[in-house]
């Protein structure tokens, strides 16, 4: 009697796997593609300062970055702050033509919203800082970001 | 010895799908977008030898002055201030609108004037500037009801029609003229 509702025969509702590594595989692509590990060595010491009034670039293709510390390697470059573009040290002065460079490098209509970001060692003194501003000034590099790390509500 | 029957090796690929996940995580978890957070600023325009510089008069009341000495030591409006005490002073200055004869006439006419030394540090310099801001920023926030937080995440474009005007208005009613003064200049 009570085989009487007899089980339906088993249909097997398994979703078939065999394509998902493929699909795995595909996002671990585009994630190993697309993830930048380091844009490029920095050869100074870069201890942001902090700041509460944080703001972010909408725009990151028209940044341009000046790295200033005291150089990681004391050995080779002394312990003097020193300004790093690309991958070079340089004098203050002399890092107009690599940053002008990289504007005409942009295409046209972003050009004039080029955006240098100085990420700046908070124990630099304001003499380098000033040159480097000075220098940015003059060749019309108008637009800068001071970098600095969201402050914590406690150091208010 | 009779010869065993060889059977095909077959990988399992059951597992593969777990190596690639972890593989995905490892990099999900790794990347980090660059993220660019500081504080934007302005440069001042160039100056042309060829052209007669033209001293644009301030009256004295509309005029913040900061000093930074190469200590690191705050004087503001020629007293000796501490860092914490700057932000409502300086708010206090842009949002007066005429009422303390020392303070500024109103927010379009007020300018804030930064002048550091050589030897101030670069930490210092960004304390100030902050401090400096956060003050613009509160008086616009203000201005337009709506928190500090809230303001510093807007993004102009993604705005709806009606705020972004209104966001365009508070910045023209409160415009930041903050000048940074060059410290090699002699007075």
């Amino acid at each position: 009697m009570q085989g009487h509702f007899k089980k339906k025969t088993k249909a097997k509702q398994d979703i078939p796997t065999a394509a998902l590594p493929d699909i795995i595989f595909m996002l671990l692509f585009f994630f190993m593609v697309t993830t930048q590990l380091k844009p490029e060595q920095v050869l100074v010491e870069q201890e942001l300062p902090h700041a509460s009034q944080i703001q972010s670039i909408d725009d990151p293709t028209v940044v341009s970055y000046v790295y200033i510390g005291p150089p990681i390697n004391k050995a080779a470059y002394g312990s003097e702050p020193r300004v790093q573009v690309n991958d070079v040290l340089l004098e203050p002065s002399a890092i107009a033509p690599l940053l002008l460079e990289e504007q005409a490098a942009l295409p046209l209509e972003k050009r004039a919203k080029m955006i240098v970001s100085l990420k700046i060692d908070k124990d630099v003194k304001m003499g380098v800082v000033s040159d480097v501003t000075n220098t940015l000034r003059d060749n019309e590099l108008r637009m800068v970001l001071f970098n600095a790390v969201k402050a914590s509500a406690s150091e208010q | 010895m009779a010869k065993k029957e060889r059977q095909a090796p077959e990988i399992s690929a059951g597992a593969m799908a777990d190596i690639a996940f972890l593989l995905l995580i490892f990099f999900l978890v790794t990347t980090q977008f660059p993220a660019e957070e500081g504080i934007p600023m302005v440069l001042p325009a160039k100056k042309d030898p060829n052209q007669e510089q033209v001293q644009k008069e301030i009256n004295d009341r509309n005029l913040f002055k900061i000093l930074v000495n190469r200590n690191d030591e705050l004087l503001v409006e020629d007293e000796i201030m501490d860092l914490a005490n700057l932000k409502d002073a300086v708010k206090r200055h842009i949002t007066n609108n005429g009422r303390d004869p020392k303070l500024s006439d109103s927010p379009q006419k007020a300018v804030v004037s930064i002048k550091v030394d050589r030897g101030t540090s670069y930490d210092m310099y960004i304390k100030v500037l902050d401090r400096v801001k956060q003050a613009y920023h509160e008086a616009r926030a203000e201005a337009l009801g709506i928190t500090v937080e809230q303001y510093l995440a807007i993004k102009e474009d993604k705005l709806p029609p009606d705020m972004k005007q209104k966001y365009q208005q508070v910045k023209e009613r409160i415009p930041m003229m903050i000048s940074i003064a060059d410290p090699n200049k002699k007075k």
